[in-house]
């Protein structure tokens, strides 16, 4: 059994929410204790940072501070809270003065931070810890060649912290082959899908993610897999907002990886939230569930 | 004998008497033990400086000086040479170095002068305890190796032989040449390079006194200035050098077809081959690897065929031992790989190719005839090359690789030879035309209509965005000049890589005792005032194994090299620095922990008698063994364990 | 007086813009370069310029995605992401007036729900929003109607909660928040 302190992002329950409850379907089935960091706020994420860069530091230093009392690493399964806190971390590592200052306003609330917390992203524990290899031996429905475009978002991979190739990563083809799915050659896998522009600036975004599916779809792909929480709402949600601007008829399911996983290893759907995926799955259900039946009907 | 010391302070102008107090140190110093005089002067290094040290020790019987000024490095030698024109041995002299360790470090007066006292204090003290030494002469061996058959070695190798003395020359691929013989045309007068390189090889292949070793590798080098002994390992070529003929029909016959290294795997080359068919020696050499008969015993083909009975599959490597007294390393650079840069498309994306293998693409004598192709062999219409891959990148090489822009210009200007119709690109940060009749060239190639971009390319990709860009190659950019973010589809793209170190740079370096530089290259003694020497003395280094270069400049340095070497012989002898380890026989163990902590490789273990000696010649004085011999059998001369606590007590005292 | 590219330089992430070659790869790299009045190499080459005023009310930075393609193919480690971050910290401190784009009124509603729940509630910070581009929305009725489907179907997917949720730590973030202005306030 590993355990880690899991720290879900506000976005795991709600807008994201089927990512949260798909993390702690598959957690057990996994060897994994997902501790939740008591008390956590919000991480602060790339607003924050761009409107007081050092105050942001400090709602993140926050929450390093409590999982600090852990003694665990600290997992979660937000590309956006993963860079945040994993950033903020090394900056206060690497400047002493700053750590100070932001243990002296900490330290109202009885807390400090001494720097010795591991902050990781879930997908990279998945990886490194848990392995494709030991993860396909409790697979109990393997997924039959389903192809998948396994698509990585900007934040998983960069700025380059060791863990995958910024350029051509490969972490999330190898999750999605440990599972028998057949991840598709997706070109654009790493490039952004607008994030947190998809608000303010929609039109843009929209262009972004059009690019994006196109390319899925252009690979065969019969589904899109994702570890961000945003990437997975704005190719989700957002998509019939492209079918409607560029006069599109995009219809492919984006799930969270760890949906596809929950599905893997033999959990049903609605214990993995993907009722709350926007373009119905159904297909791929009916894919992996009914393969004998999908390919004498299609 | 009782010490007389004279102290000489000097003011350096105002290098060291702006900071310190001159005056206090030179008075602080003549109350010093065993002083006699002390001094100070504006430049103690100048004519009149010299001469006031000369005339005290002549005439107040000083024998041991202390000079307090700049750093030993500049002006030991200086000083000592005065003693010695004095009549005292040179190393009853010590020097303080109160200029970059002390006024050049501080702006407090107060602590300049006080640290000032205590340098010469203890250099005072110290100077009481020196011996005064000898240094030794060892004859020069005037035979010379040059280790790389490239243009930089053939050229060492032909100034050297030309004054009748004798080379080695060692070559580790079949034939000398080196890459260029690979190069199309040179800028910037569009020489061709086989043209004024094959003369050249082949004076090298016929010279009285050269012995060329080709499909050779040094393998051992041991020695010391003047007498150094190598080992080279000839490896087996299979075919008898003495009674091939290099028909060539060998070649013909042979049913198996490699990559050929020589054109950058754009060509094919059989099994038993010659690099190309200008190769200096023209004899061929059974690549093993390839070779049906070594690895399954069938085909001998070429055996068959060989009308001179030349082919000999038994043949064994052969181990030559020379002596030589000078090694001039040439061994020149790699063309960097371009795989690990992704978005670029090498070695994923067709018709993405680099500058080596452009060359090869664009040379007549090359594996498509000079015919510039893609891979479903039509013309390209139109071509991107671009700058600074792989160099000026913190990620691969930090360094500007110096003969891209040239180089990539003179691909422009023959591709609009070859293919007049067709549009060139240029990407480039800057345009770097420092040589002779470089930025002529510059304008030329402008004027010939290649087209500029100042933007480095973010990626090459070939997911096209819109109909135009279907089936091309995609150069996405920010054309800076212009300040807009542009896609410009091309059917070509030239990547113009960096020059880099050989893959076995580090293994050469030790080999030989040499240095590297943090960009890979071999390190020069100094950069501006001692180039082609490095800090082993007798070994030398000259053209791209130093740094990249252009060929004017590696011919330069080859002869600079040469010129250093003759210098050597003609003279016939070298002086060895006198402060080296001195090992106690009868304390020494026979640990061989000191052997294995020098630095220069100067200690040799006497099998018989089981203790270790120092190599004197060798012996660079640094003192590692001194502090790693765990019986304390070993004692550095002029930094005797006397000296040193002197020293320390005059400082803290 | 300090230098715009020192002012720069002392602000957190804008550290390496001083290596800049002016090469243009962030820029040829980044997606929104053609939507930026000034994109990433364009930026530096103003501030250079000591254009203070240009840099700092530009809604350029504001584009930013944050997808770090050119912090990783920069071959000078200048971090172009980091100092767009910068640039927004230092245009917010000193009170510039963006046009042009709503991004920074999206985040400030972004930061002000994490101020006051402690964590981000999504409903709230959209009305929130909204309410603060209200001129904007007066005058484009229909584009906001348009948006009501997605609101919806997010709502009905259970992916809308519709009041925030009870957050433990709401309070001693705020206290440590108020702590930490007087302690930079006093340097």
């Amino acid at each position: 059994m590993k355990y880690y302190t899991y720290y879900p992002g506000c976005s795991a329950e709600a807008t994201a929410v089927g990512l949260g409850i798909s993390v702690e379907a598959i957690a057990k089935p996994l060897d994994m204790e997902l501790i939740e960091l008591e008390g956590w706020t919000c991480c602060g994420s790339t607003p924050y940072g761009s409107l007081d860069e050092l105050e942001s530091i400090v709602v993140a230093a926050r929450n390093l501070a409590l999982a600090e009392q852990t003694g665990l690493d600290l997992v979660t399964p937000c590309s956006s809270c993963f860079i945040t806190l994993y950033q903020a971390d090394i900056k206060l590592k690497d400047h002493p003065q700053l750590m100070a200052q932001i243990n002296e306003a900490l330290a109202v609330a009885n807390l400090e931070y001494h720097g010795s917390v591991r902050v990781r992203h879930l997908t990279e524990v998945l990886v490194n810890d848990i392995t494709p290899e030991v993860i396909t031996t409790k697979v109990k429905r393997p997924l039959n060649g389903l192809k998948v475009a396994p698509y990585y978002g900007c934040q998983l991979v960069r700025p380059d912290y060791g863990f995958d190739d910024p350029e051509f990563p490969q972490s999330l083809d190898r999750l999605v082959e440990c599972l028998g799915a057949k991840a598709v050659p997706f070109p654009l896998k790493n490039r952004c899908c607008g994030g947190s522009l998809i608000i303010p600036e929609e039109d843009l975004a929209l262009g972004l993610i059009r690019k994006l599916l196109d390319n899925a779809v252009e690979n065969g792909a019969q589904c899109i897999v994702t570890p961000c929480p945003l990437c997975q709402t704005n190719l989700d949600a957002y998509q019939s907002r492209v079918n409607s601007k560029f006069k599109t008829h995009y219809n492919v399911p984006v799930l969270f990886i760890t949906q596809l996983i929950g599905l893997a290893l033999g959990i049903d759907p609605k214990s993995l939230g993907l009722n709350t995926n926007i373009v119905s799955p159904s297909e791929v259900l009916d894919y992996i569930y009914n393969y004998i039946n999908y390919i004498t009907t299609h | 004998m009782e010490p007389r010391i004279g102290v000489y302070i000097c003011h350096c102008g105002s290098n060291i008497a702006g900071t310190v107090d001159v005056g206090e140190v030179t008075r602080f110093a003549q109350d010093l033990d065993g002083v006699v005089v002390a001094r100070d002067y504006k430049f103690m290094c100048s004519d009149p400086g010299q001469e006031l040290i000369k005339q005290d020790i002549k005439e107040l019987g000083l024998n041991r000086v202390v000079v307090a000024s700049c750093s030993p490095t500049m002006h030991e030698p200086t000083f000592r040479r005065v003693c010695q024109e004095a009549g005292i041995n040179p190393y009853l002299f010590e020097m303080a170095n109160i200029r970059e360790q002390c006024s050049w470090v501080t702006k407090d007066k107060r602590e300049a002068t006080e640290k000032a006292k205590a340098l010469v204090s203890a250099a005072v003290r110290r100077v009481y305890y020196h011996q005064p030494l000898e240094t030794r002469e060892v004859t020069i061996n005037p035979n010379t190796l040059v280790v790389g058959g490239g243009i930089a070695g053939i050229q060492a190798a032909l100034k050297i032989a030309d004054s009748e003395h004798k080379v080695y020359l060692v070559e580790k691929s079949p034939s000398i040449g080196g890459h260029m013989a690979q190069l199309d045309k040179t800028f910037p007068t569009l020489d061709c390079s086989a043209c004024i390189l094959t003369p050249k090889m082949t004076l090298v292949g016929s010279h009285p006194y050269i012995e060329l070793l080709t499909y050779s590798e040094v393998e051992e080098v041991s020695g010391y200035i003047g007498n150094f002994k190598v080992k080279i390992r000839q490896k087996a070529r299979y075919v008898d050098e003495d009674r091939c003929t290099g028909c060539g029909l060998c070649q013909t016959k042979c049913p198996w077809k490699v990559d050929s290294e020589f054109d950058a795997g754009m060509g094919k080359r059989k099994a038993i081959y010659t690099p190309f068919p200008q190769a200096v020696p023209n004899i061929p050499v059974i690549d093993t690897e390839h070779c049906a008969y070594f690895l399954k015993g069938t085909c001998r083909a070429c055996e068959k065929v060989c009308e001179a009975e030349a082919i000999d599959f038994e043949q064994q490597d052969k181990i030559v031992e020379v002596e030589v007294g000078s090694i001039i390393v040439t061994t020149g650079f790699e063309v960097f790989d371009p795989t690990p840069i992704y978005q670029y498309g090498y070695g994923r994306l067709d018709n993405v190719i680099t500058s080596l293998e452009f060359e090869r693409l664009v040379n007549s004598a090359g594996p498509t005839d000079g015919e510039i192709v893609l891979k479903d062999g039509s013309h390209p219409k139109s071509i991107a090359i671009i700058h600074c891959v792989g160099s000026r990148d913190e990620k691969y090489h930090e360094y500007c690789s110096r003969v891209c822009c040239m180089y990539s210009m003179k691909f422009a200007h023959l591709l609009k030879e070859h293919l007049p119709e067709t549009e060139i690109y240029e990407f480039y940060i800057d345009i770097r035309s420092f040589g002779k009749g470089y930025e002529e060239f510059y304008n030329r190639i402008l004027s010939e209509g290649t087209i500029f971009i100042r933007g480095r390319p973010a990626e090459v990709t070939d997911i096209a965005e819109t109909p135009k860009e279907k089936g091309k190659l995609i150069v996405q950019f920010e054309d800076t000049l212009a300040g807009l973010q542009r896609r410009l589809p091309v059917d070509m793209v030239i990547l113009s890589c960096a020059l880099e170190a050989q893959a076995d740079a580090e293994k050469t370096a030790r080999l030989f005792n040499i240095s590297r530089s943090a960009d890979g290259f071999f390190l020069e003694k100094h950069p501006k005032l001692d180039p082609v020497a490095t800090m082993t003395d007798g070994i030398f280094i000259a053209g791209c194994c130093q740094g990249p270069k252009d060929i004017p400049d590696t011919v330069a340095q080859a002869s600079a090299a040469a010129a250093e070497v003759l210098a050597m012989i003609s003279k016939g002898r070298v002086e060895i620095e006198a402060a080296i380890a001195i090992i106690d026989e009868r304390i020494c163990t026979g640990c061989q922990v000191c052997k294995l902590v020098c630095p220069y490789s100067a200690i040799d273990f006497d099998e018989e008698k089981k203790v270790c000696r120092v190599n004197e010649a060798l012996c660079k004085g640094c003192g590692a063994c001194v502090g790693g011999c765990p019986s304390d059998a070993i004692n550095l001369k002029h930094y005797t364990n006397e000296q040193i606590v002197a020293e320390m007590e005059g400082m803290l005292v | 007086m300090k230098s715009l590219v020192e002012e720069v330089a002392a602000t957190p992430g804008g550290e390496n813009i001083r290596a800049c070659i002016q090469c243009g790869v962030c820029t040829g790299t980044c997606p929104m370069a053609g939507e930026m009045e000034y994109p990433p190499r364009k930026i530096i080459a103003l501030i250079r310029a000591g254009m203070r005023d240009e840099v700092l009310s530009s809604s350029s930075m504001w584009y930013c995605l944050s997808c770090y393609m050119c912090t990783v193919r920069c071959p000078r480690g200048v971090k172009p992401t980091e100092l767009a971050h910068a640039l927004e910290s230092l245009a917010t401190e000193h009170r510039f007036k963006i046009k042009r784009t709503r991004t920074p009124a999206m985040y400030r509603s972004f930061v002000n729900s994490i101020r006051g729940n402690g964590r981000v509630h999504e409903l709230g910070m959209m009305v929130r929003y909204y309410l603060s581009i209200m001129p904007d929305l007066l005058a484009n009725p229909l584009a906001t109607i348009k948006m009501l489907p997605l609101g919806l179907k997010l709502l009905l997917h259970k992916r809308m909660p519709l009041l925030p949720k009870k957050v433990e730590g709401k309070e001693e973030l705020s206290k440590i928040i108020q702590k930490f202005r007087e302690v930079r306030g006093a340097q």
